[in-house]
């Protein structure tokens, strides 16, 4: 393999993997990322660990707001209306 | 302007309530969540969320489609609760430049040293998390909100607008008004932390 084609270190790889979920990346990193995760147990757990943190992260959504909050926000509206 | 977007907005303008209602019952959530990352309690932080409707019932009149109307929604809510923080003696989030200090991903003792055969490779690589019921545990819910709560504040909105309450990167940083760049750096420092909170619990 030639020198200024080094396999990506794991070191590397876990400081570029949300510009790599984010599709920031440059395609010739990207490949470069890609070629390494099929080689590395580790990192293939780690980009799996980074998409569940994602996941779980996204199930603290809560859908309403509390209904007395709502209400005073009606009751302004009103207000401002009239 | 989206034409569906126009229509929210004449209706708004118009006095629509059942318009309003429904904003409210759309972006009211993460006006709060986002508000309480700003202020110091839950009650200041509805305080904002209702001082912000007000501001946009307000400004609708004035609204030029320039940005979407979430975005224009967000950044009101964001600059009021800013003066509101800042009020109460908090400092302000994103006044810092986000800078190369250093400030890793994962622990560099987890990977191999320079003088062994595979330098930068995992010595202590991470493994699964098993079973989803597990993941799904209101434990484990626990930590990653948690872990949030532990972040600093520029860090701890990003990754609220973006992995909680769905923002695209676009609408996150024109909300927030700071640079893709800084947007993508505060939200991979937010997500590698709360992965590591995630993997000292579940590991």
């Amino acid at each position: 393999m030639k020198l200024f084609r080094r396999d990506m270190a794991c070191r590397e790889l876990v400081e570029v993997i949300t510009d790599y979920l984010e599709g920031t990346m440059p395609a010739r990193d990207r490949r470069r990322l890609e070629r390494h995760l099929t080689a590395c147990d580790g990192c293939t757990a780690y980009l799996e660990q980074m998409r569940e943190t994602i996941s779980l992260t996204g199930r603290l959504r809560e859908k309403d707001v509390p209904p007395e909050l709502e209400d005073r926000l009606l009751a302004a509206f009103r207000g401002w209306k009239s | 302007m989206q034409p569906v977007e126009t229509s929210v907005v004449d209706a708004l303008r118009d006095g629509d309530e059942e318009t309003f209602r429904r904003l409210v019952k759309e972006y009211g959530p993460s006006m709060l969540r986002v508000a309480r990352m700003y202020v110091s309690s839950r009650a200041v932080a509805e305080e904002v969320v209702q001082e912000a409707w007000l501001a946009v019932v307000n400004g609708i009149g004035a609204f030029e489609g320039r940005s979407s109307l979430k975005t224009w929604i967000f950044r009101i809510l964001t600059n009021i609760a800013k003066t509101r923080g800042q009020r109460e003696g908090r400092s302000i989030p994103f006044s810092a430049v986000v800078g190369d200090e250093s400030e890793p991903a994962v622990d560099p003792e987890r990977f191999l040293g320079e003088d062994s055969r595979f330098p930068g490779h995992w010595a202590a690589p991470p493994r699964g998390w098993g079973p989803e019921d597990r993941l799904l545990a209101a434990e484990t819910m626990a930590v990653v909100e948690d872990a949030i709560a532990a972040l600093p504040a520029s860090q701890a909105i990003v990754i609220t607008m973006r992995d909680v309450e769905g923002f695209d990167a676009e609408e996150a940083r024109n909300a927030l008004d700071i640079s893709e760049t800084n947007q993508r750096v505060l939200l991979h420092r937010a997500r590698s932390k709360v992965r590591q909170a995630l993997e000292d619990y579940l590991g």
